[in-house]
């Protein structure tokens, strides 16, 4: 009946040793009990909550789509055309250049306060607390807003000998363009949290990585970049791509210096034709799409940094899904599991061969 | 082991590697550890450190690799002393630069190896003579892999330490330290770490680096070892040398009675 057979050895290997039996549950002693264990019908585990919860849900979510399809204020339409409309794309181009340049440099020069911070100059530590003091507590918009009008304050930049000669001129207005003001408003307080991140990061590192370092003589810098910081990134990468996220949705307060990044574009545009709804969705659809992109991202740098914290990396979800399939169509085909999947996967195909053949059996029995 | 990995660890002839501490004090906050502590390590000797726990053992260790800095005293390996240079009447406090160029010449082993997780056990070999010593990575890579396979894992050139035994990451560590061809090198409690099925490979090992005649100055609790590798025993309580001797001197006839109620617990 069964066209699945079970290799002896492998059999052997996956029951318990027979000669216990469980009790016959009808009190008779007899043929059901000195069948051997493997032979014997495996009933599944019920879950009647987890059921009634799953049909909960599922309603629920039906509501939500059937309200999505239906409801026609939602304008699919229209958010169709302008999700790809020329302005939006270049209003997300621009989200996603504030987002790059501004992490750069929070990040550069987050780490660069961090290590002032832990340095042994109290100068220094200072300096590194009271920048992050004031960058923290600032609002975000305040900054921006002071950042744009650093004309006013300074009418020209120069640069030259400190109190001493000047040696070129520029005219602040045109250096601080829209641009310039966002970088630095975005960046300049994103370094003040960032210090803190890398600093937490550094601090994780067991001093013994930095005691080693300094006994092998490896120079202070050397110790930093390749010995201390490349174990503190396990803990900087989770943290750092939060703010990474949340300085992309940030950067739509950018609007209120006029700057076309996406916030900004779409504003216009349903200021100009009223759509306000479907043209929100589309800048919420493109925020959505680059998060995405950014978690990806994130998945692939923390694998790398787990190098050596972890005795084998997990798998990537293109290696889950590749092993799941060549252990289903095993399951499928009866054939072997190919050697390329790792034995935790393969030991699936296993029980569910056993399982089937223990049906069959149990029912010819 | 054979001829040509030797060469590379061997110290060249007349660098020796003689250790001299003179009146070293060193305190915690208001916890003196090291009270007056001198002893000389002749090169190419064997020193093995023994004492109780909080005897100091470990501080003085630090303080020859100056990982930390005597209140007062001074440690010095064949009349450089550690941590200062002498001008004219006037001593100047090195850099720090300059003290991680004198550390290249003093390998330390730690008691939890303290190897870089990140980095392949050839990696944490070939790193300090690269970085430190400023040598080329391809004449270093060669000698890494010699030194490996002298500890025994040639084939685990590539593994991460997570990936290793204590037993084995130890002998990493005494690799890697060996790696800047050291005149002294210092072990703290090498085994201390390990379940005691591992730590005979280790101890072999070091026995192994002690013919090659570097100066090793070893603080360890295995007795064993002391007997029969140790030149020198000393023994250490309350942050002074108690007293010191040829193993059979210190270990069979101790002449103080906190050397004989020490011995008598460990054994």
């Amino acid at each position: 009946m069964s066209t699945v057979s079970l290799p002896q050895d492998e059999s052997r290997q996956l029951a318990p040793p027979s000669g216990r039996h469980p009790a016959d549950p009808h009190g008779r002693p007899g043929v059901e009990d000195a069948l051997p264990l493997e032979s014997l019908r495996i009933v599944p585990a019920r879950h009647p909550g987890r059921w009634a919860a799953t049909a909960v849900v599922a309603v629920l979510l039906a509501m939500v789509v059937s309200s999505l399809v239906t409801n026609e204020r939602w304008e699919w339409d229209v958010v169709a055309t302008y999700l790809t409309w020329p302005s939006v794309l270049e209003g997300a181009w621009a989200t996603i250049r504030l987002t790059l340049v501004a992490s750069v440099v929070g990040f550069a020069l987050g780490t660069v306060l961090a290590l002032m911070r832990l340095s042994r100059s109290p100068l220094l530590q200072s300096v590194s607390w009271t920048y992050t003091w004031v960058f923290r507590s600032v609002p975000l918009l305040l900054q921006l807003l002071l950042w744009y009008n650093l004309a006013y304050l300074y009418p020209h930049l120069s640069l030259g000998i400190p109190f001493g000669p000047e040696l070129v001129w520029f005219d602040t207005l045109s250096v601080i363009d829209k641009f310039w003001a966002a970088i630095l408003g975005l960046g300049l307080s994103q370094a003040a949290y960032s210090a803190e991140i890398v600093r937490a990061g550094i601090l994780s590192v067991d001093q013994g990585q930095q005691e080693a370092a300094a006994s092998l003589g490896i120079p202070r810098r050397r110790q930093v970049s390749r010995i201390i910081l490349p174990q503190a990134m396990r803990s900087i990468i989770p943290t750092a791509v939060n703010e990474v996220i949340g300085l992309l949705k940030g950067t739509s307060i950018v609007y209120v210096l006029a700057y076309g990044e996406l916030f900004y574009i779409v504003s216009v545009i349903y200021g100009r034709n009223g759509r306000v709804v479907p043209l929100l969705i589309v800048a919420s659809i493109w925020y959505l799409v680059l998060t995405t992109l950014i978690t990806v991202v994130q998945y692939y740098v923390e694998r790398h940094y787990a190098k050596g914290a972890v005795r084998t990396l997990p798998p990537t979800p293109l290696q889950k899904a590749r092993w799941t399939v060549l252990v289903w169509a095993s399951r499928l085909s009866g054939r072997p599991v190919p050697p390329s999947v790792p034995p935790a996967y393969a030991a699936r195909a296993r029980v569910g061969v056993l399982t089937r053949t223990a049906r069959t059996a149990g029912g010819a029995a | 082991m054979s001829a040509p990995v030797t060469d590379t660890t061997t110290p060249a002839a007349g660098a020796a590697g003689l250790v001299e501490i003179h009146g070293v004090h060193k305190s915690f906050g208001t916890l003196e550890v090291l009270r007056g502590v001198s002893l000389t390590v002749r090169p190419g000797s064997v020193t093995v450190v023994l004492g109780p726990s909080g005897s100091g053992k470990s501080t003085l260790l630090r303080a020859i690799n100056h990982l930390e800095k005597v209140d007062q005293g001074f440690i010095s390996i064949d009349g450089e002393l550690v941590g200062y240079r002498r001008k004219g009447s006037t001593l100047r406090e090195l850099k720090e630069r300059e003290i991680l160029g004198q550390r290249t010449q003093i390998g330390f082993v730690f008691q939890s190896f303290n190897l870089f997780p990140h980095l392949t056990a050839l990696e944490n070999v070939v790193e300090a003579p690269v970085s430190a010593q400023r040598r080329r990575r391809e004449d270093v890579e060669p000698e890494a892999r010699e030194l490996l396979a002298r500890v025994g894992l040639a084939d685990k050139a590539d593994a991460r330490p997570r990936q290793l035994s204590g037993g084995q990451q130890q002998r990493v560590a005494i690799a890697r330290a060996l790696a800047l061809r050291p005149k002294v090198l210092l072990f703290d409690e090498p085994t201390s770490a390990l379940d005691p099925e591992l730590v005979g490979e280790v101890l072999e090992v070091i026995k192994d680096v002690a013919s090659t005649g570097t100066t090793l100055v070893v603080v360890t609790h295995e007795i064993g070892f002391a007997r029969e590798v140790a030149d020198t025993v000393v023994f250490m309580d309350e942050g002074v040398v108690v007293e010191q001797g040829t193993p059979a001197e210190v270990l069979d006839h101790p002449r103080h009675e906190r050397t004989r109620a020490f011995l008598q617990k460990v054994l």
